[in-house]
């Protein structure tokens, strides 16, 4: 069985030390915000999350397409891998929106757009893992998610644009002149340092984990290449 | 038959028209998937009319949500028992060592459930007229029946082709398609909405162009990806 | 007529046929023996054009497979264990679909001697789903050499079949055979299968283990070549 490469576990620790940098910069180095207060300092994680998930999202979708066309099972595990750490980063995501909005439009979930939207890609990955969960075949399981996660890939982002026709209140968050009112704000050097500082961070966590999940993925292959030897 | 009176394989529009053919006759005979669609049509309008009151004032703002989740709820109905009639007795593989593109396969099961979808709105919407005293017969709602069925049979013929091929095969069809077939569903109701409180076209374009855009997709792409889902 | 040379196909991890060399001369009636899970089935799919060999050649009536797999469609019928049939149509009207999905030329004459030659003809009118498995069985049987094909693939055609039931398909398959046919049969059914063959194959995990023709077999019998085979 190969080691953790040298790389992950420079990832590893890079993760954890991004991580508690970026909880630093948003909780204390941050200035406060002046209307929203201290519930404000969620908005650089939850954009740090939705970030993370989105390339998820996108990942799946390109993991589906080049297992397609290559019938390399390695991209079905690239798929997958994609698709576990992508609804787990949505589902961060929907929580922080929560929790921030609770204090900021004074209710714990609105059917805003991007809100509504997350919450739809959220249930394509649970069809997709059950869809997964009632295949056998590994073979037909791998071309089944494929199709799925490009069907999701090109129905999610006409989902947000249909719920956009609907009124939003989700702040745009800078540079809209109506944004303030919202729960927008403008922000200052550091702030906007403090949030550079946590996209890059939680990059590299999402990094991290994707490639623990892809080389677990690899490790589970291998266990079930061995039990089907020793059954021969 | 020698070789040169053995028949070409044929015609893509031949072969569409075969399967349609067959479904038809099969189903004006045993009349099991019409039936039990429009018997569960009629119920879901029932609960609805007791679970939402649909006196004169609530009717105005809800009378399109409550059809097209009616037509939702009615279409996986007709789509499982459409596919799994192919699946069970392996007619499925009968279809496939045809001499015909798959793409005709995905396009003939695709015509027949459109059909069967608009033969039960087609009931439904008299009935739906009938019992509530509202005219549902304009013009322009008929189009919006018709592109949101379009689109939500183009991916559902699709989806099902998958799901009767799972071991959970009688649950998986609406978990699969509801989050894959909700901007069909959003826009349905939004521009039906729009046509039946008399807004200005103006207003609903919007939402009829992106039911146009996501029936043009998810024409094209199922058909690339129907081989995928019925080939080993 | 058919040609496999290194033909290998794994489902994922597991891998089903390693390696077959396999050739049949036109009109050779190949019996391929083995038992359950040697890969009899699905060595008969990729045959059937309805699976795709993962590595290997493949030839069928001179055309490779996958790529030319319509050309090898149209001259090839498949009867497999289940009967491909529709129960809500009469054994007329399932013969008709699949006449036109072959695009033949003059179907009624073809199914009026097709129903002759597997004696249905006076059960032209009845549902389908009205018949004996046995009778079903022969009807399949109709259906695979409606379009006359030159090459007929038998998989375990006497799975569920009484003892008169057996004996009738006996006759309908000794009667196909004498058109000239050629023809692979699977089963585990030894005395059926030595009665009907010029040829036998034995298949036993996912190689063909050994051969041997009717003539072959003057000294010993066929289940002590077969016992033999397997014991190798």
């Amino acid at each position: 069985m190969p080691s953790k490469p040298l790389t992950l576990k420079f990832l590893d620790l890079a993760s954890i030390l991004a991580m508690v940098i970026s909880t630093y910069l948003a909780l204390v180095f941050a200035p406060q915000e002046v209307v929203m207060g201290n519930a404000q300092r969620i908005f650089y994680f939850h954009i740090g999350t939705a970030w993370v998930a989105m390339l998820g999202f996108i990942l799946a979708a390109l993991g589906g397409i080049i297992y397609l066309i290559t019938k390399d099972l390695k991209w079905d595990r690239f798929e997958l891998a994609a698709v576990e750490v992508s609804a787990l980063f949505f589902l961060i995501t929907i929580c922080l929106g929560a929790i921030w909005a609770r204090p900021v439009w004074n209710t714990w979930w609105t059917w805003d757009v991007r809100l509504t939207t997350a919450a739809v890609t959220e249930l394509v990955f649970i069809a997709y893992l059950m869809l997964r969960q009632g295949l056998e075949d590994p073979e037909k399981r791998a071309r089944f998610g494929a199709v799925y996660t490009l069907l999701g890939g090109l129905s999610v982002p006409v989902t947000f644009m249909v719920i956009r026709l609907f009124r939003t209140i989700h702040p745009v968050v800078v540079g809209s002149p109506s944004a303030e009112a919202q729960g927008g704000f403008n922000m200052d050097d550091r702030m906007v340092a403090t949030f550079l500082f946590a996209l890059v961070a939680f990059t590299i966590v999402f990094i991290d984990l994707f490639w623990h999940r892809v080389r677990l993925g690899a490790l589970e292959e291998k266990v079930e290449q061995q039990k089907l030897k020793a059954s021969l | 038959m020698t070789e040169s009176t053995r028949p070409p394989a044929p015609s893509f529009s031949k072969a569409v028209l075969a399967i349609v053919r067959k479904d038809l006759s099969a189903e004006l005979r045993s009349r099991e998937l019409l039936s039990a669609m429009l018997v569960f049509a009629l119920l879901v309008i029932l609960i609805f009319n007791f679970a939402l009151e649909l006196d004169v004032k609530v009717r105005e703002t809800v009378t399109a949500g409550v059809l097209w989740t009616t037509f939702a709820f009615a279409g996986t109905l007709g789509l499982n028992r459409s596919m799994s009639v192919e699946k069970d007795r392996g007619c499925l593989d009968g279809l496939l060592l045809a001499p015909v593109d798959r793409s005709a396969i995905y396009f003939g099961k695709a015509l027949s459930n459109l059909i069967f979808m608009l033969i039960v709105e087609a009931f439904t919407l008299p009935v739906y007229s009938l019992l509530y005293n509202v005219n549902l017969f304009q013009p322009g709602l008929l189009l919006v029946v018709l592109l949101g069925s379009i689109g939500y049979i183009a991916v559902g013929t699709l989806l099902a082709t998958m799901a009767v091929q799972t071991r959970t095969r009688d649950v998986m069809l609406p978990i699969l398609l509801f989050p894959i077939v909700l901007p069909v569903l959003l826009a349905s109701v939004k521009a039906s909405a729009g046509f039946l409180n008399g807004l200005d076209f103006a207003e609903i374009s919007g939402a009829l162009n992106l039911l146009i855009a996501y029936d043009l997709i998810f024409i094209a792409v199922p058909l690339m990806l129907f081989e995928y889902v019925v080939e080993e | 007529m058919i040609e496999t040379k290194k033909l290998v196909k794994r489902f994922g991890l597991k891998t089903v046929l390693r390696g077959v060399d396999f050739k049949v001369q036109p009109g050779e009636f190949v019996a391929l023996l083995g038992p359950n899970g040697a890969g009899k089935t699905t060595f008969l799919r990729i045959l059937a054009s309805l699976a795709r060999p993962t590595l290997g050649e493949v030839t069928v009536a001179q055309y490779k497979l996958p790529e030319e797999a319509p050309k090898v469609r149209a001259k090839l019928g498949v009867v497999s264990h289940l009967p491909l049939l529709y129960p809500d149509l009469t054994a007329e009207e399932n013969l008709l679909f699949y006449a036109r999905l072959y695009g033949l030329n003059e179907p009624q004459a073809r199914i009026t001697a097709t129903l002759n030659m597997v004696g249905l003809e006076n059960r032209r009118r009845d549902l389908v789903g009205a018949f004996s498995r046995g009778m079903q069985q022969r009807l399949a049987i109709g259906r695979a050499i409606l379009h006359d094909p030159e090459v007929i693939l038998f998989d375990e055609p006497y799975t569920g079949l009484d003892q008169d039931a057996s004996e009738m398909l006996d006759q309908t398959l000794r009667s196909v055979a004498a058109t000239g046919k050629t023809v692979v049969m699977t089963s585990h059914d030894l005395a059926r299968a030595e009665s009907l063959a010029t040829r036998f194959d034995v298949l036993s995990r996912g190689v063909i283990v050994a051969s041997a023709t009717r003539a072959d077999l003057a000294q010993t019998d066929l289940l002590k070549f077969y016992k033999q085979a397997l014991a190798n």
